[in-house]
């Protein structure tokens, strides 16, 4: 799990989309495996490359209608097993996806991101609409898929989520990379970053 | 029975407006130079044109001047769609292609099946029916898929993440688009005869036509009213959303009018 952190406009949302090809770099290229993604088909990269935004977004229908978006024959067994590994339960399939809490919606979200079989996850501040407990549910999540051999790339402002869930800190400030390490590391970090965690 | 306004019939029209411009002063509107403007200009206006369709409905002359009327109209048409929708890109060249569509498509079945006969009298009344009929449309839709992808951005990036082309990732956008602009038109086809008799079957029961006749004629250009709609619309619409993604399928920024 690698956490990206930073103060507000330094660049972290850019950087994932970028990421996942919705921008396009100005300078400089992006690799994924070792390819140029400005090379790669923008559509077939994105499945590879899954992402869960800030804010949830549940599309009109019911929560089945919102994951065969991302795959239009999925199998009612194929969208339970994406709920679940989102911690939803399949009877959550015929629910209208616009009553869902945030907590839950957030995590069809990801479940919908699942069904595309991504090999990475971005995740764009995807707590900062969620109060704690559901929060806590999504950290969790966002934990196992890194155990389990997904790596996730996780933005964040909030650095007690940092610490919780980093094995590795990208820092960014004004646009670029800060500091790049261990968790541990932070504390021979520069001014600059040190300035942003408040412990200089 | 003679429905010819003598020149002074027209005069004696003119007591409605003394009407109300008398209303206007009575209840303090100060709305008489309006409705006086209004009335004076609305009767140059007609004058001008009459004269200009006196020579061009003339039988001697060729068709090539109604074709130019009919394209002058979708120029004047698609200007005014473009003023009305400014904020979306484009529009102008959409517009004129949506019209250019609708000519061809709907035009094409009328005289094509000889449902009309392929003569200036018949040929500029219909395009003038296509066209003002369907611009509103135009403009609502072409504003309608501009705002919703804008408004919406939130989601069809989300769409687009998931690997969707840009066309399906804007498809539920389009589509309540196309049905906000279409619904009306079908509302009106639906309440035609009920609520209002359309203005021309008014005039062909004025000139004296058979109210039978004149309803086989409102029928078409209801129809053709209908079909025009849904060609323009349905052209704006898919061009308006293209013209928001760019061929790797990003959705382009669209910056929010200033308050």
């Amino acid at each position: 799990m690698t956490v990206v952190a930073g103060p507000s406009g330094a660049g972290k949302s850019t950087l994932l989309r970028l990421c996942n090809r919705l921008e396009v770099p100005t300078s400089g290229r992006i690799c994924f495996r070792g390819d140029d993604v400005a090379g790669l088909d923008p559509r077939h990269l994105r499945r590879r490359v899954g992402m869960v935004f800030q804010r949830p977004t549940p599309f009109a229908g019911t929560v089945r209608d919102n994951l065969q978006v991302a795959e239009p024959e999925l199998t009612d067994a194929a969208a339970a097993d994406a709920l679940e590994r989102a911690e939803l339960e399949r009877s959550f399939l015929d629910r209208p996806a616009h009553e869902l809490s945030g907590g839950e919606a957030q995590r069809l979200c990801l479940a919908r991101t699942l069904v595309t079989g991504p090999e990475v996850l971005l995740m764009d501040e995807p707590t900062s609409a969620l109060d704690p407990q559901a929060t806590g549910a999504l950290e969790r999540l966002g934990r196992r898929f890194a155990d389990t051999g997904v790596p996730v790339l996780w933005v964040t402002h909030d650095l007690a989520q940092m610490h919780r869930l980093a094995d590795r800190v990208l820092v960014l400030v004004d646009g670029r990379i800060a500091h790049d390490g261990a968790l541990a590391t932070l504390d021979d970090a520069s001014p600059a970053v040190r300035s942003f965690l408040g412990t200089s | 029975m003679s429905t010819d306004i003598s020149w002074a019939g027209l005069v004696g029209s003119l007591v409605l407006i003394a009407v109300a411009i008398a209303l206007s002063m009575w209840q303090r509107l100060q709305l008489e130079r309006s409705i006086a403007w209004a009335s004076a200009r609305a009767l140059v206006q007609l004058l001008l044109v009459g004269l200009a369709l006196r020579f061009v409905l003339d039988p001697d002359r060729s068709l090539a001047w109604a074709w130019g009327w009919v394209l002058l109209m979708i120029a004047f048409a698609s200007l005014t769609v473009a003023r009305r929708a400014r904020e979306v890109p484009s529009v102008l060249p959409l517009a004129i292609a949506a019209f250019g569509a609708a000519a061809v498509v709907s035009l094409g079945v009328l005289f094509g099946f000889g449902v009309f006969p392929l003569e200036a009298r018949a040929l500029i009344p219909m395009a003038g029916l296509m066209v003002g009929n369907s611009m509103s449309a135009t403009v609502l839709v072409a504003r309608r898929v501009f705002e919703e992808l804008r408004d919406k951005r939130d989601e069809v990036e989300a769409r687009l993440a998931l690997g969707a082309a840009s066309a399906d990732a804007a498809r539920p956008y389009v589509r309540a688009a196309l049905r906000t602009a279409l619904i009306p038109q079908i509302e009106t086809t639906k309440a035609v005869g009920l609520v209002f008799l359309p203005g021309a079957m008014t005039g062909l029961i004025l000139a004296g036509v058979d109210p039978l006749d004149a309803v086989r004629i409102q029928a078409a250009v209801m129809y053709l009213v209908l079909g025009s709609v849904a060609t323009t619309t349905a052209v704006v619409a898919l061009g308006v959303s293209r013209r928001l993604f760019t061929a790797d399928h990003r959705l382009v920024r669209i910056s929010r009018p200033a308050e």
